[in-house]
């Protein structure tokens, strides 16, 4: 048999048919749903008389609208709070399980599925959210939908699709101190491009994301969309199995032996067609922040704000219009930029690792006075975990906010909110116009590592020289 | 429940400059609150149209001339960000029927094709010279063939580009695709048992 990619051999594995428009009808392996994409989709199958056709395969949580500082119900919110009852209802309605604030298990959606096992290698997820690209860290082929394609997997548990090419980044080498996972794939996608991704799914192969941890490569993966890629992977391994066994959706005993062999086989052969590579030496990556209003607007910690001038002529446009909006001056550095808030959280890097890393380095400082600065868990089970390890109160002794799981300020449909012009210092993944909750707010995306940086000094600063980072750093 | 095809599309139209249009600049996340697409239109573009005190702002889209249009012009990249279907329908409840644009990010255009709303692609000089004409006469009309990947404005014809999947799907009203999709009921069965993770389905009442 020729050799494929892990892409190619899910796609056809999950290929139910042909449809008259060329497209490929799609099985989708597992669906996650929110509160934001999904009321309507529900909706629409009333409408229709059609019923959920594998409740089993879809599973529910609660993020975007949840408030993280105080979860009495209902809600200040009546908005938010009569979109977490018409989850609720439409998940009760269909026998689809919800990990709801009371299970003790409820988070971002792209935590709650690695979490719980659910995201598994050789599967499609689908899910209203762009950053579904998240669960390719598992092998699993995942991406975001709009609404009326979760009805469609709600009827049929299919979609229809085009197929995607495929471009494997290599990363090798060692990245230096301080150097994490956010600001390898802030650096690919400023290679790239914002579009460069259009039509492609990612695969992302090389000595840096054989040795990340299934955390990181969640951090890579889900920014790929920022890339323009719908969907990024990475191959599974021991890493991946590793991660998987035990959780409460892994198959048990036996099954547990059939499925390792089963995912073992999705990974791309060698040898298999790629349509276009591109090789990066990790050597050259330092941290990495954004300056402008796109994930692509983005620079290494020490290098200056791009100017007008010095800009390709078919940037120049863009780059006078993200300078104007970050009240920046081309030509001048980034660092010692004053920031207003440091946020720290989302689906990109709101996970353990990111807490336990950090809180590292925080221990013994305090955030300045003029920042305020919050930390959101990305799930209940990081949460608690995080104060059965003391970490909570680290942040808290520094002057971080401790908060409960949710998106939060990643895209600020909830409370929390920049006011005006404030810029900030944020672990999430978009820096649009408007993002964080304030039509003139700004937002520099960057590593937690860096954000507690920069809450520290109550400016944008390179985390090696304020905490020394250096030695016991891991890829 | 038969679809219009959809091939000629003819109206006046109005042209937003700007590549890399993301989803949040399209509808804002505060507009996302609802558990209904009904009342999208309000928010389109809101915080470019508007400053914090709901002043209107300098934009195309509040300028009464180009109140009548119902093709949206853009550049490169649009839609691209969230998967949000909310940016999409917000601009369809707002009257708009085409967009024509240099690319368009993924989800979104898969979303825009589902709600029947073609999203063509055209070189950038193209798009540029429509945005000229427009500026001049607003009242320009402009013709979309699907079938052929054309676009005449006024006494001028383009050549464009519709994904074949779209076009196909626009020409024989396949655009929404629930139906076909739920035709295949037992080849979903199927692929579910070759598949090996998927348990029995529930069986549909
Ligand atoms: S954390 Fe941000 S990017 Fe992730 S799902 Fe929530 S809103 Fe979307």
């Amino acid at each position: 048999m020729t050799a494929q990619s892990l892409y190619e051999k899910v796609w056809k594995a999950h290929t139910v048919s042909t449809l008259s428009n060329g497209k490929t009808q799609l099985f989708i392996g597992s669906h996650l749903i929110h509160e934001v994409t999904s009321p309507q989709a529900f909706g629409m199958l009333r409408d229709m008389n059609l019923p959920v056709k594998y409740p089993e395969r879809t599973f529910a949580t609660v993020d975007h609208i949840v408030p993280t500082d105080k979860r009495v119900e209902p809600f200040d919110d009546p908005l938010a709070d009569a979109m977490i009852k018409e989850l609720r209802k439409n998940c009760e309605a269909n026998n689809i399980t919800m990990f709801d604030i009371d299970s003790g298990k409820q988070g971002i959606v792209h935590m709650v599925g690695p979490e719980q096992g659910i995201t598994q290698p050789g599967t499609t997820i689908a899910c209203g959210d762009s950053h579904t690209s998240t669960h390719g860290a598992f092998g699993a082929i995942a991406f975001g939908i709009g609404t009326s394609q979760v009805r469609d997997v709600l009827a049929t548990q299919t979609m229809s699709m085009d197929k995607m090419k495929v471009r494997r980044i290599n990363v090798d080498g060692q990245l230096g101190p301080g150097v994490y996972a956010k600001d390898v794939i802030l650096h690919i996608i400023k290679l790239l491009g914002v579009k460069g991704g259009l039509g492609y799914a990612y695969e992302y192969a090389g000595e840096v994301f054989d040795r990340m941890s299934m955390e990181e490569r969640m951090t890579v993966c889900n920014m790929s969309i920022e890339g323009g890629a719908r969907c990024g992977y990475v191959n599974p391994d021991e890493t991946t199995f590793e991660y998987l066994q035990g959780r409460p959706y892994a198959p048990k005993g036996e099954d547990w032996d059939a499925a390792v062999t089963r995912w073992r086989a999705y990974a791309s052969d060698p040898g298999c067609h790629y349509d276009d590579v591109v090789n990066i030496d990790a050597a050259e990556i330092e941290p990495s922040v954004t300056w402008g209003i796109n994930p692509g607007q983005g620079i290494f910690i020490n290098e200056r704000i791009p100017s007008v001038e010095g800009s390709a002529d078919h940037d120049k446009e863009a780059v006078a219009q993200a300078l104007a909006h970050m009240k920046f001056t081309g030509g001048e550095p980034i660092k010692g930029k004053r920031i207003d808030v440091a946020f720290f959280g989302s689906c990109t890097n709101g996970r353990l690792s990111d807490f336990v890393e950090v809180a590292k380095f925080l221990k013994g400082h305090k955030v300045a006075a003029h920042v305020k600065a919050i930390a959101v868990p990305g799930s209940q089970i990081v949460g608690k975990l995080c104060t059965e390890m003391g970490i909570d109160q680290v942040f808290k002794d520094a002057g971080f906010e401790w908060r409960e799981a949710g998106c939060s300020m990643c895209l600020a449909m909830n409370p929390d909110k920049l006011i005006g012009d404030q810029l900030s210092a944020s672990s999430s993944n978009r820096n649009f116009i408007g993002r964080q909750g304030s039509p003139t707010g700004r937002t520099i995306l960057m590593s937690p590592v860096m954000v507690a940086a920069a809450a520290v000094t109550g400016e944008v600063s390179d985390a090696r020289e304020v905490f020394g980072v250096g030695q016991a750093v891991s890829a | 429940m038969a679809l219009a095809t959809i091939n000629h599309i003819s109206g006046t139209g109005v042209y937003i400059p700007g590549d890399d249009i993301d989803t949040d600049r399209i509808i804002p996340a505060r507009y996302l609150k609802c558990v209904t697409f009904d009342d999208l239109a309000e928010g389109l573009f809101a915080d470019v149209r508007f400053d914090t005190e709901g002043v209107q702002k300098d934009h195309p889209l509040n300028e009464a001339r180009f109140e009548k249009a119902t093709i949206m012009l853009s550049n490169s990249n649009f839609g691209c960000g969230s998967s949000r279907e909310h940016a999409p329908q917000a601009i369809y409840r707002a009257g708009f029927r085409t967009i024509i644009a240099e690319s368009f990010a993924e989800i979104f255009f898969g979303n825009a094709i589902t709600l029947g709303m073609p999203c063509v692609e055209a070189s950038r000089a193209d798009i540029e010279m429509i945005g000229a004409t427009l500026e001049q006469n607003p009242a320009t009309e402009i013709t979309i063939d699907i079938e052929n990947e054309r676009v005449t404005v006024g006494d001028k014809t383009i050549n464009v580009k519709v994904k074949p999947s779209a076009k196909q799907a626009l020409l024989e009203g396949k655009w929404d695709p629930i139906q076909e999709l739920l035709e295949h009921s037992d080849a979903i069965s199927q692929t579910a048992q070759t598949l090996g993770y998927v348990s029995q389905a529930i069986p549909a009442s």
